[in-house]
């Protein structure tokens, strides 16, 4: 039974006893508070527990809001269908990029048996090639890190869920996934990001440690 | 001061197409003795087991990553003056300053063009 004491003490006391309460439990809680009042309420208590009672419809809102979101359809089928997408990407532009090198390859042959003019031609379209195809490497570990980030969301949308939509206990966010490697796994930067540094910048870098 | 292009070369990517590339561009610039690991222990083993004078390694690679295998490489009283180059997409400052306290001989920062690959080759075994 909840004593006559002053309407933010009786609040504290509620929060200690119900940590997490469902909302309908919190709205009877709220009806429970107004009906021993007896008429001695003042106007701040008013007003302190009419946002009380919107902050439990509020909360009531929600969850049905969430519940009604289909949010789970994010986990179970929108973010593994992004992924597989990423992964046809990464495969279809390797494959691209092998038959491409291959082509590279074969002109290489024929610049051997080529004049020495032609020869130089042909080694210098084939050099230019080779280091455009360098672009599946980079776009790859580009790809790897939004894998990483829609994995991450999968499991922020997961815990919010628990939260909210009655799927389980809640607690405490899950914990970030183990640093693999050395910790240093930063991968490509975006051009022109402050973080990026050039070739001559690294060059300039390194030049200073001698 | 020459080159010795008949060194033996171990290239160490976990991505098949860049170790076709970078084998590609060594070939032209006329170093024919490649070989290939996909990661950092396979680089080690082979290191260990042959007789190579430059390693060109990605960093990005599990289980053993590149800087860890450059670690490996300077700890091992055989390898630890072995030219070693850094080509990775890791081009924040803290990589850089890592991987020179590793004992990084040159760092290239994909993506990387022939010719650097060319400079960077010729500064390392110069000073090799």
């Amino acid at each position: 039974m909840l004593e006559r004491s002053p309407v933010p003490d009786q609040l504290e006391l509620l929060r200690t006893r119900y940590p997490q309460p469902e909302s309908a439990q919190l709205a009877e809680i709220v009806y429970g508070i107004l009906s021993t009042l007896n008429g001695d309420l003042t106007a701040r208590d008013a007003a302190l527990l009419s946002e009380v009672e919107e902050l439990a419809a509020t909360m009531s809102r929600a969850r049905a809001e969430i519940s009604a979101l289909r949010a789970d359809d994010i986990n179970q089928s929108h973010i593994p269908s992004a992924t597989d997408e990423l992964d046809a990407i990464v495969a279809h532009t390797a494959t691209a990029t092998d038959s491409i090198l291959e082509c590279c390859e074969r002109l290489d042959t024929v610049a051997a048996a080529a004049s020495p003019e032609h020869a130089q031609v042909l080694r210098d379209v084939t050099t230019a090639i080779y280091e455009a195809c360098s672009f599946q490497d980079i776009t790859g570990q580009r790809i790897t890190k939004v894998v990483g980030t829609l994995k991450a969301i999968e499991e922020k949308v997961a815990h919010i869920l628990d939260v909210f939509a009655g799927h389980g206990g809640g607690g405490d966010p899950p914990p970030p996934p183990p640093v693999e490697g050395d910790g240093l796994l930063n991968g490509p930067q975006l051009p022109g990001s402050a973080a990026a540094m050039g070739q001559s910048d690294i060059d300039a870098l390194l030049a200073s440690f001698d | 001061m020459a080159i010795d292009k008949s060194i033996n070369v171990l290239i160490v990517d976990d991505y098949k197409t860049m170790l076709r590339i970078i084998r590609n561009l060594l070939k032209q610039i006329e170093f024919d003795n490649v070989e290939e690991a996909n990661d950092g222990t396979e680089a080690l083993t082979k290191l260990r087991a042959g007789n190579f004078g430059l390693v060109i390694s990605d960093w990005n690679m599990a289980p053993m990553t590149g800087l860890e295998l450059l670690q490996e490489v300077r700890k091992d009283s055989r390898l630890k003056t072995l030219p070693f180059i850094m080509i990775t997409a890791e081009s924040k400052t803290e990589n850089v300053v890592a991987a020179k306290q590793a004992g990084v001989s040159n760092y290239i920062v994909k993506p990387f063009n022939a010719e650097t690959l060319r400079d960077k080759i010729e500064k390392v075994m110069g000073h090799a």
